[in-house]
């Protein structure tokens, strides 16, 4: 297996068959999708119809039926081509998104949807985060009140990538107030549902990086849910959201990481070009130390990512290992880039370059989908067996 | 028609090549190995004429270590049928290949063969033309368009001063040159398809061949470091640094 023994034949497949597909767009199509915020169209066409989409579906839905590990080596070699994050978030969606939909919905939710998804057909935009809840999910604040038919929701959510260009929505909403369930985290439900722009505004917010693939704010008034696309049981939807999160996390990771080897590349092909002092400033111990560092990083957060990957594939409990390569990874692949604008001095401050794009794009792997300091906290209760802290 | 396609394990063409402190060849070691461009382009040929319906079958065909294997799981994925891998980790020159093909050919009596024109590690350019000769068909080499028409295959040729369209008999050997054809990427459904696909493994005393080396390396050398260019503002400055330097 990948990073812990020697690839299978299908994953130097994949992994060649993907770097081939990224290689169609370089680095000029890049950097034009960051100016103009204009969606990846043509690359996520590419990769639909090679099928990649569908790597970690089953093959009853038209996937292939692969594992975490083949979607992993996927994502990697689209951040690795320099596509960084504004080619991978505008195909992560399509990938793992619906996965608590594969896992606790029914069959004909699953029927209806998979195919759509896998096909690339139809784009889907998942709906957590809140202003006012933050990372504590547990108390959001979105309400979905039960009708004759269904439900109807009303709230605000935040962050919401792609909402701009999706056609469904992976939304979670209290249906129970906090104060009468025996948990907090109790009393939220998972909804599967189309994104009824009557109902949704989406305004867009303006960030530091990722142009081309944009985050909203979500103003929800009176979307009506019929009871159809509700997964699972209602009051169980914090439980199937934390079923995916450990494959997010390694995806992060090694999405991160791809970059993070990316922007190695391109500093040390630089550190040999460019002559200071009658030198390449790649002679330099000063240059090399950094880079080399790096390296080990990535190497060493690459092999955590897989070795999660590879205990979620056997069905294993991952989560002290997909956090903490999730941590890792994300710190390894922001540094590399950091470290690939310094070796290029003033020039990795001009956008000609892109390492600085890749930076800001490897900012939000450190904050997204979940901080540090909670990944921290995970470690520190689960693992070590501290006392909860928050 | 059934065509067969061999295919070569070379170094890939992205990676930089290094040559042994002892000169005794290229570094191979942890290099990454894919197939041979024009092997690529021979496969997407044969692809696509299986896809015009002129095709029922593609057998793929490579000669060398465990690991070409893979280049024929990717030369499936592409769309070839089945493969045979004939095993050896010698290196086997151009003239032991044909050979092996030869036999191979008479096995599986395909109608017709297409190879690249050259494989990018040694870039010999003799294979294709040792098998027509060695099995005594016609060839057309350095093909940048093939079709099939009324049981005769028109290969149009590239060579010096422009194009040649020769109409060949079949069976034939053509051989691919660079334009006649952009492969495709397997695709990942193909790729899930290519390991249900069937590959016979032998070796080339199956075949009875020899494939002791007939020829020996003395010497491999790097090719001396390009000088850095010098820019100029205009012609007459270019005019002026030529004539200086004696070359006009
Ligand atoms: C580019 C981007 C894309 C995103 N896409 C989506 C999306 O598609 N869908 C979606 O639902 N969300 C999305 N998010 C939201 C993202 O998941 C959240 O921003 C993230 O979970 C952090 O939540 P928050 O911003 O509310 O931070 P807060 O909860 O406000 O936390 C702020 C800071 O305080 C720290 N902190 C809070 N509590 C503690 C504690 N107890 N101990 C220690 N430190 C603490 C946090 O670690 C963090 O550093 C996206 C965010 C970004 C930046």
């Amino acid at each position: 297996m990948h990073s812990i023994g020697e690839m299978t034949e299908d994953q130097l497949a994949i992994k060649d068959a993907v770097e081939k597909t990224c290689s169609q767009f370089g680095e000029d199509y890049w950097a034009k999708t960051d100016e103009t915020g204009d969606w990846p169209e043509e690359f996520c066409n590419a990769m639909a119809e090679g099928g990649w989409l569908g790597v970690a579906f089953p093959e009853e839905y038209g996937g292939a039926g692969l594992g975490l590990t083949e979607a992993a080596l996927v994502m990697q070699a689209v951040t690795r081509s320099g596509a960084g994050y504004s080619g991978a978030s505008a195909i992560h969606l399509n990938i793992f998104g619906p996965k608590p939909l594969e896992k606790f919905g029914n069959a004909e939710q699953k029927q209806e949807n998979l195919p759509k998804i896998i096909s690339g057909q139809e784009k889907m935009c998942f709906a957590v985060t809140e202003p006012n809840s933050g990372l504590d999910t547990s108390s959001l604040e979105t309400k979905a009140e039960r009708t004759n038919s269904g439900y109807t929701i009303n709230g605000r959510k935040i962050w919401t990538t792609g909402a701009q260009r999706a056609d469904k929505i992976l939304i979670i909403a209290r249906t129970t107030p906090k104060e009468e369930c025996s948990k907090p985290y109790l009393g939220l439900s998972l909804f599967y549902t189309d994104l009824d722009r009557g109902k949704i505004d989406a305004k867009p917010i303006p960030k530091m990086g990722r142009k081309a693939v944009e985050c909203n704010m979500l103003y929800i008034d009176g979307l009506e849910v019929p009871k159809e696309h509700l997964i699972g049981e209602e009051g169980a939807g914090f439980k199937y959201l934390l079923q995916g999160l450990n494959p997010e996390r390694v995806l992060f990771a090694v999405e991160s990481i791809g970059l993070g080897f990316a922007a190695l590349e391109r500093a040390t092909t630089y550190a040999k070009e460019r002559v200071v002092f009658g030198r390449p400033i790649g002679q330099n111990q000063g240059i090399q130390h950094p880079l080399a560092q790096r390296w080990a990083e990535l190497k060493a957060a690459e092999l955590l990512a897989y070795k999660a990957a590879g205990l979620y594939d056997q069905g294993v409990d991952c989560g002290a290992e997909a956090n903490a390569a999730k941590l890792l990874g994300t710190e390894a692949g922001f540094k590399a880039c950091e470290t690939a604008v310094l070796s290029h001095g003033g020039m990795g401050y001009a956008k000609e370059y892109h390492v600085e794009r890749y930076m800001r794009e490897a900012m939000l792997a450190r904050i997204a989908p979940v901080s540090r300091e909670m990944i921290l906290n995970f470690i520190a209760e689960r693992v070590l067996g501290l006392p909860k802290s928050y | 028609m059934k065509v067969l396609v061999p295919v070569k394990r070379v170094i890939d063409y992205n990676v930089k090549v290094r040559v042994k402190s002892d000169q005794s060849g290229v570094d191979l070691a942890n290099v990454k190995m894919s197939m041979n461009p024009f092997d690529e382009i021979s496969v997407e040929e044969a692809v696509r004429l299986k896809e015009k319906g002129a095709v029922e079958e593609i057998v793929v065909v490579s000669i060398g270590p465990q690991q070409a294997q893979e280049t024929l799981r990717t030369a499936l994925a592409m769309g070839a049928d089945r493969g045979i891998l004939i095993k050896t980790d010698d290196n086997v020159e151009p003239l032991a290949v044909a050979k092996i093909l030869e036999k191979v050919i008479g096995e599986e009596s395909p109608e017709l063969v297409i190879l690249g024109k050259q494989a990018i590690d040694d870039d010999s350019n003799q294979t294709g033309q040792m098998l027509a000769a060695l099995l005594d068909w016609p060839q057309g080499t350095f093909a940048s368009e093939v079709i099939l028409e009324d049981g005769k295959i028109n290969v149009t040729r590239e060579i010096d001063g422009g194009l040649q369209t020769l109409s060949l008999q079949t069976p034939a050997i053509v051989t691919t040159d660079l334009r006649l054809n952009e492969p495709r990427y397997a695709s990942l459904p193909n790729i899930m398809k290519a390991k249900k696909k069937p590959i016979d493994e032998k070796s080339p005393g199956d075949y009875g061949v020899d494939t002791a080396a007939r020829l020996s390396v003395v010497k491999v050398t790097e090719p001396p470091v390009r000088e850095a260019g010098e820019k100029v503002e205009d012609v007459s400055e270019l005019v002026t640094k030529l004539k200086a330097k004696g070359a006009i």
